[in-house]
């Protein structure tokens, strides 16, 4: 198809690269350095889109990241992404782009029929409407979720890649526009990093789409001069593409970049995410032209006047045949005067002020153009494009004219892009005579610049940017003298009056929020039903909330609230602005850390053995450990049942590395163990391991382990595989900011050490052939440790037990662990060792009695509680002490560790079921305790849990309840948690 | 994302460092005779001030020290990091 609207000369496009895109099926030809809107403007195309709620046909409404309307998807398959704005989708060879929000096609959607029932959509009108009866909502949702919304979300995963970025620099400018550009230049001047980021292709921000000059020649060529000026610098840097959409704490922005599109594959990274840290931050983003609301201002063919002057000038795209620009400010004039040089028909300028008769004003009439002052657009005509305006004055809508156009050019004044400003901690002011919200009190490290700043001379943007720029670089330490910026920018002299920004009503619609479908109407709506405080109405109409988040439509709708409440607009107050600026995708904020990267996997090193035997693989934290050894056609229960009963009564194997382990040295080790567990410390011998109970100052359990002396200043301790990091990190607090007479140094080895353990009656013939330590029991007793050599290793071994039988835990540097492993799986072959995972392990230590922290303690239980007081020292000084004596810490409230049986046994009790104290099928029922461990038991052959009781102590022998989700209550008795070997002769045999 | 000044090894960003909460929070002397109010006091309550604030912060990714830091709670204005032991710096007015 020819680019009909493709005007003969100008603009910054390659008029020798054409390239071909798809539009809802139908092919047509673009120019390289098009968007996806400029090149369906060249074909005449302005409807894009179906609105949101009402599914009225919609246009390109903006030149950039503020389109309310032109929403697209973009690409095919997984590659789909939804809600594109075509006014930043830059045109590529082969670019196939779809249409939203319709069925069956763009031109003729049947959701439309709700604009014709919009009198019932009101603001609120789903809270009113879709009440009862109960559970009716869900349906609701569902269709109103099917009839409003945007794009879809692909259903594929997505086959390209993100990445994440880090970039430091002493003056980090944000916007390329006239005042960034000679901000970053006069920084860089005086020797500072600067990092300059712009969304656009390239740099010149309005100076690409306006016709200034500076120093008597195109503004553009200045941008080109300053743009290599820039790039010469040593440690200047720019980045095109890249949206900075959030400003935070300390002069930390987060930016996403975009990649250069391609014609053919794939793209190495689609979005980058780059982390900025600036040590001062010159914000240059410029301003947003601000719509008119007037009646039909929503009709395709309708656009900003900014950006219909922007598809002229940059793209050499002519919007329309015959235009109306509708303006009440002298800028309008600039674009009208644009499109006319472009050699649009400008068929008249609507201007809602009195008497326009500035210099542009004068302009305009010089050139022939009609201007109707104190007038406005009080409807449009045409259904899916313009066909014409009606126009009227402001004081008697009867004197209505027809002007027949196919582009309504719309300027309402400018708002400053506040938004990085605001998430820096800036609060705006108003400023009545812009009729726009400006800087207010200072943004930490963030001076703020040129447009943004409200100024919109051409000249001051230059000068203000160019000082802003050195004294970023002098306050961030850079004081070399430069040369100061000489620019004169030949511009006339604009009238700054700007009228009214609402048009007359006649009755029809006037949108504010053109994404979100909210009128004027619908705001004064919220104020006649009570939500008079501007953060309520935007909820109940939802104003400003759409991904645009009312770049165009929040400051009208403020002057909509200001009229209907009868309060000045600061008074009526502003909504928040929230990162990010720009919607950011997912992929992008995910960036490298999707599928196995989410997390890092931690493996021990005997892991590929255990992958290799087929074990079924559990998480535990970061870790993955065996849970069970499946042979074929064998469940994980009965394979943890097999492993069970192999540790029982011959020996098993289990790989314990991921335990936690701190090696703790100096001169106040003993003491620091002695003091952070509740148990005495002080009389163990090197040579010799003890169980440690760790609490923390509420005297409530947080970790347990086997710490082990190896020489006077030298211990081991173990920590549970969980509390391995909050455990280091904590003992670290004390010997860091309280126990500063301590001299210890403690070093976290877990990853260290690979460690094997051998459990079960079989287990000293297993070893004794690997190694040269004496294992005699009478040598080698349990709770002792040592040193000695293990299959040819250098090895520690600690013999203790954390399954009730004969134990030894095997320590080897863990570079040798898969080596221990095997000479271990070897030496065990006669008495057929059995490896055993965390299931079979978890069932071992229930039957023997043996917690976990964080299945029979959950930081509310105490070692009384747990049945250890016995071990809790009477007379040192540890964490926690002092907790144990508060009230509420003893007496009969307090839960009890016991075993349960249940009277049935083969019944299994689900872990978490809650006990009640009589049989009652009245509910609810008060509740005395729950289960923490429950397993079916291979050695007692019955069920077993074990549970937490309130004065269960007090309770052996009683039966007690448990009503089960799904099926009759289950009555258990109350018994000793210990059920295996309560004598402990196997463990110490 | 702060950016915080660890006395030791300079500035860095927040995801290197782990939070401690409120600072020079004093264990009760003879905390074994202390009240019960007293001691539960020393472990349950805390200013959660608006306004500056000295809090005790971990350089877990860097030098495992723990140090002390005054920060704003609105503005999140860092104005001093000081190690263990040192003089505490004014709160700025």
């Amino acid at each position: 198809m020819t680019q009909d609207f493709r005007l003969a000369k100008g603009g910054r496009v390659d008029r020798d690269k054409p390239l071909r895109f798809l539009f809802d099926g139908v092919a047509y030809d673009g120019l390289a350095g098009d968007t996806l809107a400029s090149a369906l403007l060249a074909n005449g195309i302005h409807l894009v889109a179906r609105s949101f709620k009402y599914h009225r046909p919609r246009g390109i409404f903006g030149l950039g990241l503020e389109e309310p309307n032109a929403l697209v998807e973009t690409g095919i398959g997984a590659a789909v992404e939804p809600n594109a704005r075509a006014t930043a989708v830059e045109l590529a060879d082969g670019l196939i782009a779809n249409s939203q929000n319709n069925w069956p096609s763009l031109r003729f959607d049947i959701g439309a029929a709700s604009d014709l029932l919009s009198p019932l959509f009101s603001a609120g009108f789903y809270y009113k409407t879709f009440m009862g009866p109960a559970g009716a909502w869900k349906f609701y949702e569902w269709l109103i979720r099917r009839a409003a919304g945007v794009g879809r979300a692909p259903d594929l995963p997505d086959p390209d890649r993100y990445e994440h970025s880090y970039a430091h620099t002493d003056v980090l400018v944000i916007g390329a526009g006239p005042a960034g550009l000679s901000a970053a230049l006069s920084a860089g001047r005086a020797g500072a990093r600067v990092l300059l980021v712009d969304d656009q292709v390239e740099p010149g921000g309005q100076l690409l789409n306006t016709s200034y000059t500076v120093n008597g020649r195109p503004a553009i060529d200045w941008v080109a001069e300053a743009t290599a000026e820039l790039d010469r610098l040593p440690d200047a840097r720019r980045f095109a593409r890249t949206v900075a959409f959030g400003a935070y704490d300390h002069g930390y922005v987060a930016c996403v970049e975009r990649a250069v599109p391609v014609t053919q594959g794939h793209v190495r990274w689609r979005e980058r995410i780059w982390h900025v840290r600036a040590t001062e931050i010159v914000l240059a983003a410029g301003a947003i032209e601000r719509p008119i609301i007037f009646d039909g201002n929503d009709r395709p063919g309708t656009m900003l006047a900014s950006a219909a002057r922007g598809y002229a000038n940059r793209y050499g795209v002519a919007s329309g045949r015959r235009a109306v620009v509708f303006a009440n400010n002298d800028d309008a004039y600039r674009s009208a005067l644009d499109l006319a040089e472009a050699g649009v028909e400008v068929a008249a300028i609507v201007d809602l002020r009195p008497d326009p008769s500035g210099t542009l004003p004068a302009l305009a009439r010089e050139k022939g153009i009609r201007v109707l002052s104190g007038h406005a657009v009080v409807g449009t005509r045409g259904r899916a494009r313009l066909k014409a305006v009606e126009a009227a004055p402001i004081d008697d809508a009867s004197r209505r004219q027809v002007i027949e156009c196919d582009l309504l050019a719309v300027s309402g004044g400018w708002n400053p892009a506040l938004h990085l400003y605001a998430h820096a901690g800036g609060k705006a002011a108003y400023a009545k005579a812009l009729a726009a919200f400006v800087p207010g009190t200072p943004a930490d490290r963030m001076s703020i610049v040129g447009s943004a700043a409200g100024e919109f001379t051409l000249a001051r943007c230059l000068a203000d940017g160019s000082r802003a720029g050195a004294e970023a670089a002098r306050r961030a330490g850079f004081t070399a003298s430069q040369p100061s910026l000489v620019l004169d920018a030949d511009e006339p002299e604009a009238d700054a009056r700007i009228g009214p920004t609402v048009a007359p009503s006649r009755g029809g619609k006037r949108f504010v929020d053109l994404h979100n479908d909210v009128t004027e109407a619908d705001l004064r709506l919220a104020v006649r039903e009570g939500y008079r405080s501007v953060e309520h109405a935007k909820r109940y109409t939802t104003w400003g909330m759409g991904p645009d988040q009312g770049k165009t439509g929040n400051i009208l709708g403020l002057s909509v609230l200001s009229d209907a409440l009868g309060q000045e607009v600061p008074q009526v107050g502003t909504t928040t602005f929230r990162p990010p600026y720009h919607p950011v995708s997912f992929g992008a904020l995910a960036g490298r850390d999707t599928g196995d990267l989410v997390v890092p996997l931690r493996k021990t090193p005997m892991d590929s053995w255990h992958e290799k035997q087929g074990a079924l693989f559990e998480p535990v934290g970061q870790w993955r450990r065996a849970k069970a050894y499946p042979k074929p056609g064998e469940s994980m229960h009965h394979a943890a049942e097999r492993e069970v009963k192999a540790a029982r009564e011959s020996v098993g194997l289990f790989d314990a590395s991921t335990l936690g382990k701190i090696d703790i040295r100096g001169p106040g080790a003993a003491a620091l163990i002695d003091r952070v567990y509740c148990n005495a410390f002080a009389s163990l011998k090197p040579g010799n391991a003890r169980y440690g109970l760790m609490l923390g100052e509420d005297g409530m359990l947080k970790d347990d382990g086997v710490t082990a002396r190896l020489g006077p200043d030298h211990f081991h301790m173990t920590t549970t595989t969980g509390g391995a990091a909050s455990v280091y990190v904590w003992i670290e607090d004390w010997l860091q900011t309280e126990w500063l007479d301590l001299e210890v140094y403690l070093t976290s080895v877990t990853e260290q050490w690979a460690v094997a353990t051998l459990s079960g009656p079989k287990a000293r013939q297993v070893l004794g052939p690997l190694t040269d330590v004496d294992l005699a029991a009478g040598a080698f007793p349990f709770m002792a440790f040592r040193e000695g050599r293990v299959a040819g290793l250098p090895a520690r071994i600690f013999r203790v037990s954390f399954s009730g039988d004969l134990s030894y835990e095997i320590n080897v540097p863990a570079r040798h662990g898969l080596a221990l492993w095997e000479a271990l799986m070897e030496s065990g072959r006669p008495h057929g060792i059995t490896p055993y995972g965390t299931e079979a392990l978890h069932i071992l230590r229930a039957e023997k009695g043996y917690i976990v922290v964080g299945h029979e303690t959950d930081g509310t239980i105490t070692p009384y509680d747990l049945g250890y007081g016995a071990m809790v020292a009477k007379k040192k000084d540890y964490l926690g002490r002092r907790s144990l004596t508060r009230s509420g810490m003893t007496g009969p409230d307090r839960k009890h560790l016991v075993g349960l049986l249940t009277k049935d046994p083969a019944r299994v009790l689900p872990m978490g079921a809650q006990i009640v104290e009589r049989p009652s099928e009245v509910r609810p029922l008060p509740m005395i305790g729950h289960v923490t461990s429950s397993y079916m038991s291979p050695t007692m052959k019955r069920g077993i849990a074990m549970a937490l009781v309130k004065n269960g102590r007090e309770r052996m022998g009683q039966t007690v309840y448990l009503p089960m989700l799904d099926g009759p209550t289950v009555a258990a008795e109350i018994v000793s948690h210990v059920f295996y070997d309560p004598e402990n002769q196997r463990r110490d045999g | 994302m702060l950016l915080i000044p660890c006395p030791y090894c300079g500035e860095r960003a927040e995801l290197e460092f782990r939070y401690g909460g409120e600072a020079h929070f004093r264990r009760p002397d003879n905390h074994l005779e202390a009240s019960d109010e007293s001691w539960a006091n020393y472990l349950f309550m805390r200013k959660n001030p608006k306004g500056w604030h000295r809090e005790r912060w971990m350089h877990i990714a860097g030098c495992k020290r723990w140090f002390y830091v005054v920060r704003h709670t609105v503005t999140h204005r860092i104005a001093a990091a000081y190690k263990v032991g040192d003089p505490w710096p004014d709160l700025p007015a």
